[in-house]
């Protein structure tokens, strides 16, 4: 019940046969839960948008057919291992997603903008600002949302590997070692799209456009540093070769898994030394938190509007 | 007296190139308050203080006995806010929706269904609702604008421009719907309009906003009285003109009669006024062409006092 109170009058008798009584208005005595409750159910409803749930049906066509093709290579994978009975993971765990990165760009570039452009374009987001949650909350599960709609599409797939590698006998703790290695790349990854993603989302209620600037920076730009890397490397000049992919997400995100948990790398050639790993992490880190502050300070524009 | 559902000491607030609200200073107690100005008198910048989503550059707000620039998420919790512009999504249905940010105000999903389906029967959205909103009239989404604002039972409503873009008829109903949330459901409510004359159906109280400044604040019926005004029109007299010798005749009885064009505008004192106006016309032997009583305009709030014949 959500009223404890009594309605305000009895069922009025209706004049003609209707069967509309009229309660009158009822008080709500029940309880108000907190701003994070408000957060996670926000998050939970995001999360679910990103997959088209609770939503029409036509919506959860598209990120359902990349979750699909997500997976596809995977259980192609783990056929061949068990029936060609090789000895290792053909694909190792850290170089699944940037094979795959086409996939993983459609699905960020299409759903970010349905997670946040949505309620900029109709400016939905007034409503949610003049309730208790404050900015910090909204982009807190929006963010947390979309980082974990990456992660599920990316580990699964991972998940299919280790379980079918497992299944074709492969030895248990060096895929155990890889797989951990390779998840924790994942959430590195997640976390890092998401904000790329999000940041380019809310910069336009227009969705088109956000589409478009997200496939630009994700998949071109990794494309553009694999050119640069590799014509570095025909002239000799290994150092760049190995810096040159702090300016793409995905080559970031490789450069920072190889020295983080000594994955094999997808790259040319990976960031020159120790001091090439820390840059990387710390720049991948330091996107990550850029992406949340830009997103706070777009939505302290608009919270005012 | 109970305490102020809504307070503001020399409320100020300053934009790089507008002063949107100055030296502001109002009461607002229960029940309907109207909220009176032409655009940009500073009534959506009030607003937004209200909720916290606006720092004032200088002076206090409270609402709800509690300080706006604190305790802002308090307040929202407690309060509705229905914006002038349009802010729903076309995809979903009026249910989702109203579902959805009923659980955005803390509900829980099983009250913020029934609550759902509670405001939206109140607003008079019935088998609508389950349809996307996108196929809704103007109308209905306003109505659906007042159903999200009603979804978590608030102590107090903040109605931006209810009326704007409704037809008569439509109009007529939203005020009813204004009246009864006052009434009925005893919520209290803030109701922004840049028509006075709708605002005095509805409200217990109006307050008046002119470039940020407070022009007026009372209840209805003081300012109904002190408003009011007949227009009169007549025929002439052979040798002179028949309003001036009714404006003279008029002002001879003690009324406030002002001219504009052929018409005379008199103030309505008390219902004798009708009578005196009658009386006169019949001994001067005019003819009445009109006799109509006027609803106001903003306009005529702002016309200085001295433009009595």
């Amino acid at each position: 019940m959500t009223s404890s109170e009594p309605p305000a009058g009895l069922v009025r008798p209706s004049r003609s046969d209707g069967v509309i009584h009229d309660i009158g208005y009822r008080h709500y005595s029940g309880e108000r839960l907190d701003r994070g409750y408000i957060t996670r159910s926000l998050f939970v409803s995001s999360l679910r948008g990103a997959f088209g749930l609770g939503r029409s049906g036509r919506s959860k066509i598209l990120p359902m057919l990349l979750a699909s093709a997500m997976a596809l290579p995977a259980v192609v994978i783990v056929a061949v291992i068990n029936i060609g009975s090789l000895d290792e993971q053909p694909l190792p765990y850290s170089r699944y997603a940037i094979a795959l990165q086409l996939v993983i760009a459609i699905f960020l570039a299409s759903q970010a903008p349905q997670l946040v452009s949505r309620d900029l374009r109709f400016r939905t987001i007034t409503l949610y600002f003049a309730r208790p949650l404050e900015r910090i909350d909204y982009v807190t599960a929006k963010y947390l949302a979309m980082t974990a709609a990456l992660l599920l599409i990316t580990s699964a797939p991972l998940v299919v590997l280790y379980l079918g590698g497992l299944l074709a006998g492969l030895p248990f703790d060096e895929q155990t070692a890889e797989f951990a290695g390779g998840m924790l790349g994942l959430l590195v990854l997640s976390f890092l799209l998401a904000g790329v993603g999000l940041v380019f989302a809310a910069l336009t209620p227009r969705r088109g456009f956000a589409v478009a600037i997200i496939i630009v920076v994700v998949l071109v730009s990794s494309g553009a540093v694999n050119i640069v890397a590799a014509v570095a490397w025909e002239e000799g000049a290994f150092d760049l070769a190995g810096w040159v992919g702090l300016l793409s997400p995905l080559t970031l995100f490789d450069g920072a898994q190889v020295w983080l948990f000594e994955a094999e790398s997808s790259a040319l050639i990976s960031p020159p030394g120790t001091l090439g790993g820390v840059v990387y992490c710390l720049v991948a880190l330091g996107c990550i938190a850029g992406s949340f502050g830009i997103l706070l300070a777009r939505y302290r524009r608009l919270a005012a509007t | 007296m109970t305490a102020p559902v809504i307070s503001a000491e020399r409320l100020t607030k300053r934009f790089p190139s507008v002063t949107a609200l100055d030296d502001l200073t109002i009461e607002v107690g229960a029940g309907v308050t109207g909220l009176v100005g032409s655009n940009g008198a500073g009534k959506s910048t009030l607003i937004k203080i209200l909720l916290g989503l606006l720092p004032a550059t200088s002076g206090r707000a409270a609402v709800l006995g509690r300080d706006v620039a604190t305790d802002g998420p308090h307040i929202r919790a407690r309060v509705g806010y229905m914006p002038e512009h349009d802010c729903l999504p076309p995809d979903v249905t009026a249910t989702e929706l109203v579902v959805h940010l009923a659980r955005m105000s803390g509900l829980s999903a099983t009250s913020a269904r029934e609550r759902a389906a509670d405001t939206l029967r109140h607003v008079g959205l019935y088998e609508e609702r389950y349809r996307p909103i996108g196929g809704y009239s103007t109308g209905m989404q306003q109505r659906v604008k007042l159903a999200q604002a009603l979804a978590h039972d608030p102590q107090l409503v903040l109605l931006d421009e209810p009326t704007n873009g409704l037809d008569p008829a439509g109009r007529d109903d939203m005020l009813g719907l204004i009246r009864r949330i006052g009434s009925e459901f005893g919520i209290s409510v803030l109701v922004t309009s840049h028509l006075l004359g709708e605002l005095e159906r509805v409200s217990d109280h109006v307050v008046v906003l002119d470039g940020g400044r407070l022009l007026q604040s009372q209840a209805t019926r003081d300012f109904t009285r002190t408003t009011q005004v007949l227009s009169v029109e007549v025929t002439d007299l052979p040798a002179r003109r028949g309003d001036d010798v009714l404006a003279a005749a008029l002002v001879a009885h003690g009324l406030v009669v002002r001219r504009e064009g052929r018409l005379l505008l008199v103030d309505i004192a008390d219902d004798a006024t009708y009578d005196v106006i009658r009386d006169q016309v019949a001994d001067l032997g005019l003819g009445l062409i009109r006799l109509q009583q006027e609803r106001h305009h903003m306009a005529e709030l702002f016309r200085p006092a001295g433009d009595s014949a």
